[in-house]
């Protein structure tokens, strides 16, 4: 056998690396919803932009559109940070800075999807405005 | 122990250009652009959640050329990372892999990113998102 791990390693089915596979399927799994989930925003957004502040307060009213308004942002930021940690992993060598970037990284994708959301949620349930 | 200076990946100045290689950078470009486009989505949630002069001031802040540009990028940054992204999705399924295909889908990728950004753009247009009102 030319496999040069043990049965063991083998049985565990983990490569080298051991962890680290989440990373990559997430960020595959997170991609083929944002199909989705893009197109439904780019054939909404027309309507959106030209609409104004009253259309879009009635758009929100529409559970489905708030659902998917609100998947796009999460799942869209949780891409996104995968993505981005990747370019500071790749470009970033220094210890500090880079573990700090890696870091503001997850707090500024965390705190866009919560402010978005409740906002949206706020505009849902009880309108905008006040 | 000192750092030693090493060649950063994706070694671009190392690399001969080719249309794979476009495609591969301006994938990451763009995931960099729709990042600020996720930005600005939550903060358009939160100026319709402030109120109406809240959202005035987000809306009126795209109605000048520099906004324009700005919303331009992302359109095409979400069109293309979106063709690439498929095609990305093929790649990991198996599909695609020879040279040619490779090289014939970049371009497919790159010619529709910009075709259907700029369709989009002019469909905003006509739907007023650049007048005043």
């Amino acid at each position: 056998m030319d496999d040069p791990r043990t049965p063991l390693s083998r049985a565990r089915g983990l490569g080298a690396a051991k962890r680290g596979v989440g990373h990559f399927i997430g960020q595959r799994v997170s991609g083929a919803a944002l199909v989705i989930l893009l197109c439904w925003g780019l054939s909404q957004t027309p309507f959106l932009v030209g609409g104004g502040y009253d259309f879009a307060r009635t758009w929100l009213a529409s559970p489905l559109n708030v659902a998917l308004i609100s998947l796009l942002l999460a799942v869209g930021l949780y891409h996104a940070r995968l993505g981005m940690a990747v370019i500071i992993e790749d470009y970033v060598q220094a210890p500090i800075p880079r573990t700090a970037l890696l870091i503001l990284n997850v707090f500024v994708a965390a705190a866009l999807g919560v402010v978005g959301i409740v906002s949206l949620l706020k505009v849902a349930f009880i309108g905008g405005g006040g | 122990m000192e750092a030693r200076a090493r060649p950063l990946s994706p070694h671009l100045q190392i690399w001969r250009w080719h249309i794979t290689l476009a495609a591969s950078i301006s994938h990451r470009l763009t995931g960099v652009a729709l990042y600020i486009g996720a930005i600005l989505l939550a903060l358009w949630a939160v100026a319709l959640a402030e109120g109406p002069a809240a959202f005035a001031a987000y809306t009126d802040a795209f109605r000048n050329p520099l906004g324009w540009a700005v919303l331009f990028i992302i359109i095409l940054s979400a069109f293309f990372h979106l063709a690439n992204g498929i095609r990305h999705l093929a790649w990991d399924l198996g599909f695609g892999f020879r040279l040619k295909t490779a090289d014939a889908t970049a371009w497919i990728v790159i010619a529709f990113g910009v075709i259907a950004a700029v369709a989009f753009f002019a469909r905003l247009s006509a739907f007023g998102a650049f007048g005043h009102g």
